[in-house]
This record gives C-alpha cells, structure tokens and sequence, in this order.
C-alpha cells in the first residue's frame, strides 16, 4: 500500500476571523451536513431517487471557498452538488424540492441530484459526467474577462470557483482547461476536493502524480495543497487566490485532501476502504474540529453554537415539509424548456 | 447587389453580428491570425481584437464547453470547427451541455451559440475529414441543426443563427465555400426553420440539403428536357424539419424522393420517412424513395469517393423511374 500522504500543517500566524464571519462558516457547514443527513434518511425511506452522492466530511471545503466569494461570483460544481448550491446561497427547500423533482425544485424537477442550476445564484451546475463542468467554468471566467479587457467594463472583476475531485484530475478537460485558464490569465480557481477515492479506486492506483496541486507548476500557474479538513485554512488559501483572480493575476489550482465520510454515493455498499482509514479521517471532522476553534479562541460559546444548530434544524425540517407540499411538474409542461422560447 | 463568395458571405455575416453586438464574439483553431482554414474569419482578428476573435488551442471538447459557459453567463459565442468532424471529440458539450443543459436546469440557463465549419464529403480528403455529422447529432434534445446551401442563404442564415438564444449547429460544406452569387446591399436574414422551394414542380417532390442540392439540380436540367416536372425543396433546416413546407408539397405531388450526402442507416432521410409515414402515408402514390450516400467509411480513392455519394444520373433515374410508375 501506498504511504499516506503527510498533511500539511496550518501554518501560523492564524488566521483572524470575527465572530460574526466564524458564525457564517460554521452555520454554513453545519446547513450542508444537515441536509446531507436528512437526504440519506429520506433515500432510504423510499422518497428520493436516483444517484445521490453525498458531501458528508467535505463541509470546510464548499465553506472554506464559497463563503469567501461575492454574491455576484459563479460557481460550477460536479454531481456531488447538494452542499456548493446551499452554499451559493441556493435556499435549501429549493435544493430539497429539487431531490424530491417537484416543480419548485431549483432545477424546476427537470435536473436532480447531478443537475442543480440556479441562474439567481449564478450557480453553473450540476453535471453528471466527470470534469464536464471544468470547461463551462472556464466559459464563465472568460466571460469576465472579455466584459473587463474586451467590452471596456472595469467592474467585471468576478471570479468562478470549479470544484471537482480527485478521479477528475486525470481527465483530459482538467489539463485543457488548466493549460486555457493559465495563457489567458482567467479569474478562476480550481478546487480539487481530493476525498483520495473515486468510487471505488483509490486516488495513488489512479495517478502516475498523486500530488495534484504540483500539475500547476508545468502550466506557470501557482499550485497549493491544503488541510481540506480545515475550513480556515481553505479558507485562507481560497482567499488569497480569489484576490488574485479578481486582481487579474490569473487562476490558482488548489488541492484540498479531504475525506467523504460515506460512500460515493447512496447505492454505494462503501466495502473498500478500510475501517482504520474511515477512523482517522471522522477523528478530523471540520465541524467539530471548527466548534473547537471557535471556543478555543473565544469567537463563539456553547450556546451560539446550539442556537444556530437547531435553527438549521429547524431549517431542514422546513425544507422537507416544502419539499414534500409542493407540486410536481405538470405533465403539460413535458417540452417546456426545451428552447429558450419556452 | 455585389457578387460574393460563400465563405465571404459567412464572414459578412459574422462581421456585421460581431459590429451590432459587442457579445458576439468568436472561438476555435486558427480563426484569428490564420483568418480561418477557409478565411471566414480573415482579417476580424485585426477588426475586433484577441478576445473577440480567439484562437485555442486544439482542445475541441474544452474550448466547446467553454463556450457553452460563455453562452450562460451573456456571451454569444460562434465556435468554427476546424473541420466538422473533429467535433466528435466535443458532443459531450455539445449533447450534454449544449443541447441538454437550458432543460436540465429548468430553465434557468439560455445557451445561445452557433457551432460552424466545414463537412460534407470533400474532394479525397479521406474518411475522418469527410464526414456527414448531422445524423449523428439530429437526436440530441435542444440542438437546432440547419445547412447552408448558397451564398444568400448562408450569409442570412448565419445571421438568424447568431441571434438565435438556442445552440445551433451551422453545416457548410467544403465544397460549396466558392460558389458564387450576387447578394443585396441592404442587410438580409433568413428564418433557421423554413425550407426552400428552389424549384416548383408538379410531379414529384425531392427532398435535399446542403451540396446536393446543386446535384438535384443539375439532375432537373436533364428531367426537364423530358418533359418532367419535379419540386425541389431545399431543407436547410435539418432540425426541426420544415413540414409546413414539406406536407402541401406532398399533398400536390404524393410523390417523394429525398437526395441526401448523409448515412442512409440512421440518416436524415430516414428520420423524413418515418415522420412522412405518420403523416402523409394516405397522400403517397408511391414509397418514398431515398438516395444517400453509401454507409462506408469515405473512401480516399477518387473514383470509389465519387460512387459513395449520390451523383446527379442516379437522382434523374430515380425520379424517372417514380414518375413511370402508374397509379
Ligand atoms: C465521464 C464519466 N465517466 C465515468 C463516470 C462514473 N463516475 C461517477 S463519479 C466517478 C468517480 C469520480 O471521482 P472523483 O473525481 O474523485 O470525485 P468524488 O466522487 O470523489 O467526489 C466515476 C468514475 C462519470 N460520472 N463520468
């Protein structure tokens, strides 16, 4: 077997925070394992359907970057998609409702678990097949950059967040578009969320160079590996190259090991990865390794914490009550959005 | 009215989009500094600069989804496909994203962008530079597929495709880049669903697109010194087909050959019989009779490359032969 691979360590001086900003993070974690919970209890009661790959242990990831983005950036995502909407502030009964395929889904039940869309939130995707949001993301951010440089337009400064995972990362459009992003100097980062399994494959079986974030180097662009465990870490490090992006400085891989904490996907039995692997990565959960950090450094107590776990509770439970009331598609509308005359 | 080159009536089509709106912009191998393999971008790169006018690198499947991205968030993108074919290796952008993303998203996205380039079976360009893609992608939802035939058509259909908010995939075909024809001064643009009558006709109606239409009309020439009559319909929209065109056709002629460069298997003209056979299958005297190119891989050698597509002796018997048949 393969060594494991050292983690790197969270360099001080720490990151500074407010409460208020630490609060966001952890109530936007907490929000995405929540809702990852109640759609797994849903998938095995019956009620929702199809592929549902869950988030679980990913959490200081989608927080980490997407909380440090403005509202007017883009975000481009892969099928493990749920926490990225919730993130880019897509409200959670519209990502429910879309589980559920009714017509107040945010994808108006025509999308599903792999296909979450919201124009509002200038969320791009939702895409089922490996790395084939790499491209569209890169569309964004050349978008950007042809309203700045080609249509004189100094307020388009807004980058695109691409995530995707380890298993992608061998795919050809991630050095295509790698190659693209760096000669054209585009806002965006590429966020690999290396969770070291692709289904069942294990990311060293895989990669002739397990360590990622180095292919940025051959491309001249900046490569960082960071604690994907860590939301202040990713956060920092997704900081500093959305300013760089935004200052027109070009994209920045960022590859960060992380872990999901259940299997690829609800059908998946998860029977390969060892139980002494599984141990150590839940010993790291970010939420919990988050609550510590807080308290450690006085930026919330006990009861702030508890105050916006049960409102996110309460929040999912209003999701699912949405979810459940809201109507389905009307058959009539079968063609409907198909062009973009209807 | 000035004489024009097809592929300059392209590229006046592209200059005058790009000069009216400032999101219209261009992407693909070579259509900047090159000008394009068959100069329908020339000299835009000088016109309207890099960004607008952007050469990639050779990385099909990417710079397509890229513009499917572009498409999303505002932009016009118009992708020239060196050749074609080489566009098999983006259908995941285009069938996937492209054609399927505006539904999948409910709504949410508009991808409008034009997919353009030569195909067509050239003159022994071999069998991967010689393709007949447009059966391969009339499945995909979403996708609008229309071919150019003349210099008048091209330039106003290329037009009405860039303003179009939907994907369309633009054939042109190598062969015809050089025809000439006079066009109007004044700005012109021609609707992406409607057919063509190129010829009214009583007897028989042919059905064709893209190069061979001038191969049925070469064909009507000989028919005509013998006293026949046919109806040519240019389909110019492969997707959707024009029935509003093609039906009061059948109606008056309730006979129908369809001359086509496509696969026969799978084919354009397949997807034509059967939609006719819902239909019409009542207003026909005669089956439908189907002339299309040979289900092979396009030959190098010039003399087979020539028997794998219809020529226009074959196009005249058929009708012949169909005109014959008594009822
Ligand atoms: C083009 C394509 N091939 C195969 C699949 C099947 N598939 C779905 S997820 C997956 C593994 C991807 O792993 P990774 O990129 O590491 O992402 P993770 O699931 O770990 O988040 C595979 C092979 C697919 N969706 N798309």
């Amino acid at each position: 077997m393969v060594q494991e691979r050292t983690l790197p360590q969270f360099q001080a001086p720490p990151a500074q925070i407010s409460p208020e900003d630490g609060l966001v993070l952890y109530e936007d974690m907490v929000l995405g394992r929540y809702f990852e919970d109640k759609c797994a209890e849903m998938y095995y009661r019956g009620k929702m359907f199809g592929f549902v790959h869950l988030y679980n242990g990913q959490e200081a990831v989608s927080s980490g970057v997407i909380k440090s983005l403005r509202a007017d950036d883009y975000v481009c995502s892969t099928y493990r998609d749920h926490v990225h909407a919730l993130s880019s502030g897509v409200p959670a009964k519209n990502v429910m409702a879309e589980l559920f395929g009714k017509e107040t889904g945010c994808s108006k039940g025509r999308g599903g678990s792999m296909h979450l869309f919201s124009s509002e939130h200038n969320l791009l995707g939702g895409f089922a097949f490996i790395g084939e949001g790499i491209p569209v993301a890169l569309g964004a951010a050349f978008q950007s950059r042809y309203r700045r440089d080609a249509l004189g337009d100094a307020s388009a400064d807004q980058v695109t967040a691409c995530f995707f995972g380890d298993g992608t990362s061998n795919n050809g459009q991630f050095f295509e578009c790698l190659n693209m992003a760096a000669l054209w100097k585009l806002p965006i980062l590429f966020v690999v969320e290396n969770n070291k399994w692709a289904i069942g494959m294990a990311h060293e079986r895989a990669t002739s160079q397990p360590e990622i974030y180095k292919k940025a180097s051959v491309f001249g662009m900046p490569g960082v590996e960071v604690d994907g465990m860590d939301v202040m870490a990713v956060r920092a490090v997704a900081q500093e190259a959305i300013a760089r992006a935004r200052a027109g400085e070009g994209p920045t891989l960022i590859e960060c090991l992380t872990y999901r904490f259940r299997g690829h996907s609800l059908a998946d039995p998860d029977e390969l990865r060892s139980k002494a692997e599984k141990e150590t990565w839940l010993a790291r959960d970010p939420i919990k390794r988050f609550e510590a950090y807080l308290l450690e450094h006085n930026l919330a107590d006990e009861g702030a914490l508890k105050e916006v776990r049960d409102r996110i509770q309460t929040r999912i439970d209003d999701a699912l009550t949405f979810a459940e009331d809201s109507p389905e598609p009307s058959p009539d509308d079968l063609y409907k959005y198909i062009f973009a005359e209807d | 009215m000035a004489e024009t080159l097809l592929f300059n009536a392209l590229r006046e089509a592209i200059d005058e989009e790009m000069g009216r709106d400032n999101t219209v912009f261009v992407l693909g191998e070579d259509v900047g500094v090159y000008g394009g393999s068959y100069k329908v971008t020339k000299d835009l790169y000088d016109k309207y600069g890099e960004l607008r006018v952007l050469d990639t690198p050779i990385a099909e499947n990417s710079f397509t989804g890229m513009a499917v991205g572009a498409a999303m968030t505002g932009l016009r993108p118009i992708i020239e496909g060196m050749n074609m074919g080489f566009l098999l290796l983006a259908f995941n952008q285009i069938a996937n994203n492209a054609g399927m993303l505006r539904y999948t998203s409910g709504g949410n996205f508009k991808i409008p962008m034009v997919i353009r380039g030569p195909g067509g079976v050239g003159r022994q360009l071999g069998a991967e530079h010689s393709q007949r893609l447009e059966a391969y992608f009339q499945a995909v939802p979403g996708l609008k597929i229309v071919a150019c035939s003349t210099p008048y058509n091209a330039k106003g259909l290329l037009k009405a495709a860039i303003r179009d908010d939907n994907p369309v995939l633009f054939f042109e075909h190598v062969l015809l880049y050089n025809l000439k024809e006079d066009l109007p001064n004044h700005e012109y643009i021609v609707p992406l669903d409607k057919a063509e009558i190129v010829r009214p006709g009583k007897d028989v109606t042919i059905l064709t697109y893209s190069r061979m239409r001038h191969h049925v009309m070469q064909a009507v020439k000989g028919l005509e010194k013998k006293g026949i009559d046919p109806e040519v319909i240019d389909l110019i929209s492969l997707k959707p087909l024009d029935f509003d065109t093609i039906g009061p056709s059948i109606q008056k002629t309730h006979r129908v050959i369809i001359v086509e460069e496509c696969m026969k298997t799978g084919g354009i003209g397949a997807e034509i019989i059967a939609s006719i056979n819902d239909r019409y299958f009542d207003e026909l005297d005669a089956p439908v009779v189907r002339l299309s190119s040979q289900d092979i891989p396009t030959p190098y050698n010039g003399k087979l490359e020539t028997l794998t597509i219809v020529q226009p002796k074959q196009i005249e018997a058929a009708v012949e032969n169909m005109v014959a048949l008594k009822v």
